[in-house]
């Protein structure tokens, strides 16, 4: 029973609940740096870790904090992770922390990791919250991941920095623009509620 | 650039070249699910418009006067928060006391504000910019008027796109992220202009 509990909290906000597709949550923060694969990468982990553990830190504290108020300690404790994210990038990849500018603080805003917390946090144990909160970051990272193989790739014919397509390739200058990163994203949702979700209504 | 232009320059920049929503993607998330309806529209982008040009020169005195001088600009992140929180908390008790008309026109947005990153985004480009307080003040601005421009034209598109048929996977949030995209294309009409750093 624990066991199938566990499963369902982490295997849900991957497929059928994912919080970009189903909620359209949180793309504010990170979507800016989809022009990258690498600085995406580094994004959506710092978004795993903040959700996961402060997820798991209200659900310690839930029946201690007044519900008036609840808001603000969410974002205390929200904030509190996100400095720890910036200031460990700011220390051992002083580079990658000047590239992602202010992303970095905005994955306070981020409606991501505040809707766990609400939804979930608020109610269950500490340890299913911290599964809850870390699987919910894996499913936006992947679809964030998705979105920047794309824009990299069509964008400027690389990834992860190296050269993938040969001298052929015309840039699609387009996908690193802004733009490309609202196509590409209309686009795979497009794509995935017309598959998945369809199959999702018939069963 | 000199000086004396300059907040001008990045006032003009932030409505048109940089466009805090179409170039940033930074308040999406309320972006997309206002914008079904003009008139909500209306009132949550005067009530960013207000916020924004406010919260911003705020955020500078603070940044500038208590956390420099004590060395904790690692905080900033949380003390620029709640100084947004306490701002918008503080208005919207103001309007509800003084003006019924305006809390039903303006009041109920402005806890929405709270988690909007833009708010949040226009205070931390302004510290990474270095910029003064007078084009601070501009800078916040004029990223307001930026986005009360782009939700309302999103709000006027999809208002017309109720007669369109969009197809099904399309529908909601995806049709409106294809024309923010058109959007977002034809406001890169204007760079070249004028840049942000």
């Amino acid at each position: 029973m624990a066991k199938n509990l566990i499963r369902k909290t982490f295997l849900e906000p991957l497929g059928k609940n994912n919080p970009v597709f189903v909620q359209i949550l949180g793309i504010c923060s990170t979507l800016a740096v989809t022009n990258k694969l690498q600085n995406t990468m580094v994004m959506t982990l710092g978004v795993m870790f903040t959700a996961a553990f402060s997820s798991w830190t209200i659900s310690l504290l839930r029946n201690h904090i007044p519900s008036r108020i609840r808001m603000m300690v969410e974002t205390m404790v929200i904030a509190t992770f996100v400095i720890i994210v910036d200031v460990v990038l700011k220390a051992f990849y002083p580079e990658m922390w000047k590239q992602l500018g202010p992303y970095v603080g905005l994955i306070i805003t981020n409606c991501i990791v505040m809707g766990r917390i609400e939804a979930f946090a608020l109610q269950n144990k500490p340890m299913l919250s911290l599964i809850d909160g870390l699987s919910s970051g894996l499913g936006y990272a992947y679809v964030l991941l998705i979105i920047a193989f794309i824009r990299e790739l069509l964008g400027t014919g690389s990834l992860w920095g190296y050269r993938i397509l040969g001298t052929w390739w015309t840039n699609w200058s387009i996908m690193i623009m802004p733009p490309g990163g609202f196509f590409v994203l209309a686009i795979i949702i497009w794509v995935i509620r017309e598959t998945i979700m369809k199959e999702a209504k018939h069963a | 650039m000199p000086d004396s232009i300059m907040p001008f320059a990045v006032f003009f920049a932030s409505i048109f070249t940089g466009n805090i929503l179409l170039t940033n993607y930074l308040g999406m998330c309320s972006f997309l699910s206002v914008s079904k309806e003009l008139k909500t529209s209306v009132g949550l982008g005067v009530a960013v418009i207000f916020v924004m040009a406010t919260t911003t020169p705020l955020n500078w005195l603070v940044y500038q006067y208590l956390l420099i001088p004590f060395e904790l600009e690692y905080l900033r992140f949380i003390v620029f928060i709640i100084v947004i929180a306490a701002f918008v908390q503080l208005t919207e008790m103001t309007i509800e006391r003084y003006s019924e008309n305006l809390y039903q026109a303006l009041g109920i947005f402005l806890p929405l504000i709270t988690v909007n990153c833009a708010i949040l985004g226009v205070s931390l480009f302004m510290v990474i910019r270095e910029y003064t307080f007078i084009t601070s003040f501009f800078f916040g601005l004029g990223s307001g008027i930026g986005w009360f421009i782009a939700i309302i034209a999103m709000a006027g598109i999809r208002q017309k796109l109720k007669n369109a048929s969009v197809p099904p996977g399309l529908e909601g949030p995806g049709i409106a992220l294809v024309i923010a995209g058109f959007m977002a294309m034809a406001f890169m009409g204007f760079s070249g202009m004028i840049s942000l750093s």
